[in-house]
């Protein structure tokens, strides 16, 4: 004879195992999980300086912060002018010039397409004066906004700050 | 030794599994040499976790050293060449030999009741073939290597919110770096082995509800249909593998970087992407079908990625899309004319995915971007239009004959 009490007992006590279960499994998988994260050595190079005391006009370099490339432009004034020309452009990621530099000359690029992440090939060699990245044929300006191709944002602008004249630091200290 | 083997056996029926499953397994009488690659499959898994582990003797998954690494198996030690190149060309030969196994299946309708978990366990080794084959192309670490985990780690950013954080955990760090290379040789170690269960898993399936053959339809007299396994079709199964080797080893010995890009010889170098990136050729039509999803704005990422493993995908549903009352094309000219369609267009595909991705045909007149989108509305239409014409009786199948 079943009694009806003895049931609801039963279910009660599957439910209760089987969710005792899943949350220890669960908390079991964190630590496991968490350890794909990145570890703190990687965490502590978060900045990188740079030295752009020689940088010429029209010169650009990349520097290497956080295992990333960073672009360096060093705009010339048609390249200044080229890229406000743009900000009445209809642009897939609208964004004017002014709010992508802090002091105008300076241009900092993450460069790394917002596509699949490949390097952009260096100012000039993309339509629009700028940047042309190789792998699926996306055009950015020379304030590094998206013109032309399949990447559907701007290159990121980095945290960064100028420390002096002749320096520059990328990222933000954790 | 009889004596020894009734001991055994009456505490594990070994002699009884294998009449049973191998030598006396009824096989139907008129396959033909399009069911050699199932074997051919295997054979090729077997080469490629036996060479990959005595590699894995020698490898060391550092970002400072793995590039090296490789060149001192290619130089050193005894015999690496031969266990490097085995391997990197055994895995072009294992996707050829898989994708003739699937496409057998989809000629045939092998995916069809009652063979559709046996097709599902087949496109989840497909799937982890892929995975298995892009984890070990990144560990040789040259630019090739490097750039190809960039692009496709980055698919993950099209992930809706998460996505940017997702990557940054798949990478353990902010690119693809030391923590990522130490991952992916694991799994490169670990998916093998789980493809092989899942293979054994595939062969139970299949001893389940027997072979499909050409004609596609059932066995009728066992007796007269079927012939046992040994010694008729292990024979068969063993020249499919003279010829496979002969190939297969001609590559090896003679062009063993026919398939391997010049550019992984080139130490990874995070800073610069090479001017043209390729994946391997196996993924090509994939690759293309990405790329040619370009048309969205901001979701085309997301909409490519879709498409992509869409592609894949849609091969799990396959079994209830064709309705059709026959299995086999052979008696199906509508499905067979889009079949060779289907395959010409893959092929196509292919060289579109080879191709830069602002190339263009006949001196400038077709942009391929134009002929990728075309070739991505084929490939799926492929799977709706085998809909169409079956579920509304369209075609009109031929008179299938009375037995095998």
């Amino acid at each position: 004879m079943v009694i009806e009490t003895e049931e609801n007992r039963r279910d009660f006590l599957i439910l209760a195992t089987s969710a005792v279960g899943v949350a220890g499994t669960a908390g079991a998988a964190w630590p496991f999980i968490r350890s794909w994260s990145p570890s703190a050595d990687v965490l502590a190079q978060a900045t990188t300086e740079v030295n752009i005391g020689a940088l010429a006009e029209g010169q650009m370099i990349t520097i290497p912060w956080q295992g990333k490339p960073v672009f360096v432009l060093h705009r010339t004034p048609e390249q200044i002018e080229q890229a406000k020309d743009g900000d009445f452009e209809k642009l897939p990621d609208f964004a004017k010039d002014e709010t992508r530099v802090q002091k105008k000359q300076y241009l900092v690029l993450l460069a790394l397409c917002t596509h699949l992440g490949c390097v952009p090939q260096p100012i000039g060699t993309g339509d629009f004066g700028g940047f042309l990245c190789p792998c699926h044929g996306s055009h950015y300006d020379t304030s590094g906004r998206i013109r032309k191709g399949p990447a559907p944002a701007n290159l990121a602008v980095p945290y960064y700050a100028f420390k002096d004249d002749q320096t520059l630091v990328i990222g933000k200290p954790v | 030794m009889s004596k020894l083997m009734e001991w055994v056996d009456a505490r594990l029926p070994i002699t009884e599994m294998i009449k049973s499953q191998a030598t006396e397994y009824p096989t139907p009488k008129n396959l033909n040499y399009w069911w050699n690659f199932g074997s051919l499959a295997l054979f090729m898994l077997i080469v490629m976790i036996a060479t990959g582990l005595f590699l894995a003797m020698h490898y060391k998954p550092d970002a400072k050293h793995a590039f090296d690494i490789v060149e001192h198996i290619m130089r050193d030690v005894n015999y690496g060449w031969l266990l490097r190149y085995l391997h990197a060309n055994g895995a072009t030969f294992f996707f050829i030999i898989i994708y003739v196994h699937i496409l057998r299946g989809m000629y045939y309708g092998s995916y069809r009741a009652p063979r559709e978990i046996l097709w599902w366990i087949g496109v989840i080794i497909f799937f982890m073939m892929m995975g298995t084959g892009f984890l070990g192309y990144v560990l040789p670490w040259g630019q090739m290597s490097y750039w190809g985990a960039a692009v496709i780690t980055n698919l993950i950013t099209a992930v809706p919110v998460v996505g940017d954080e997702l990557v940054v955990w798949v990478w353990g760090g902010f690119s693809v770096g030391d923590a990522t290379l130490n991952r992916f040789y694991v799994l490169h170690f670990l998916l093998p082995l789980v493809i092989f269960a899942l293979v054994i898993v595939h062969m139970w399936a299949l001893h389940a509800v027997h072979s499909n053959n050409p004609t596609g339809i059932d066995i009728v007299d066992e007796e007269k249909d079927t012939l046992p396994f040994h010694p008729y079709f292990t024979i068969k199964d063993l020249y499919g593998m003279g010829v496979l080797l002969i190939i297969y080893c001609w590559f090896v010995f003679y062009a063993p970087n026919a398939f391997l890009e010049p550019d992984n010889y080139i130490p990874a170098n995070p800073m610069q992407t090479p001017p043209h990136i390729v994946p391997e050729w196996y993924f090509l039509p994939f690759y293309a079908i990405l790329r040619s999803i370009d048309f969205l704005g901001s979701f085309s990422k997301l909409a490519g990625v879709i498409a992509m493993v869409g592609a894949i995908c849609v091969l799990f549903v396959l079994p209830f899309l064709d309705r059709s009352p026959v299995r086999s094309f052979r008696y199906r000219p509508l499905s067979k004319s889009l079949f060779w369609i289907f395959v010409a267009n893959c092929i196509m595909l292919g060289w579109i995915g080879y191709n830069p991705a602002d190339a263009t045909a006949f001196d400038g007149a077709l942009p391929l971007i134009i002929l990728g989108r075309t070739g991505t509305a084929i490939y799926f239409g492929y799977f709706a239009m085998l809909f169409v014409v079956t579920a509304f009786n369209i075609e009109k199948p031929l008179p299938l004959p009375k037995s095998l």
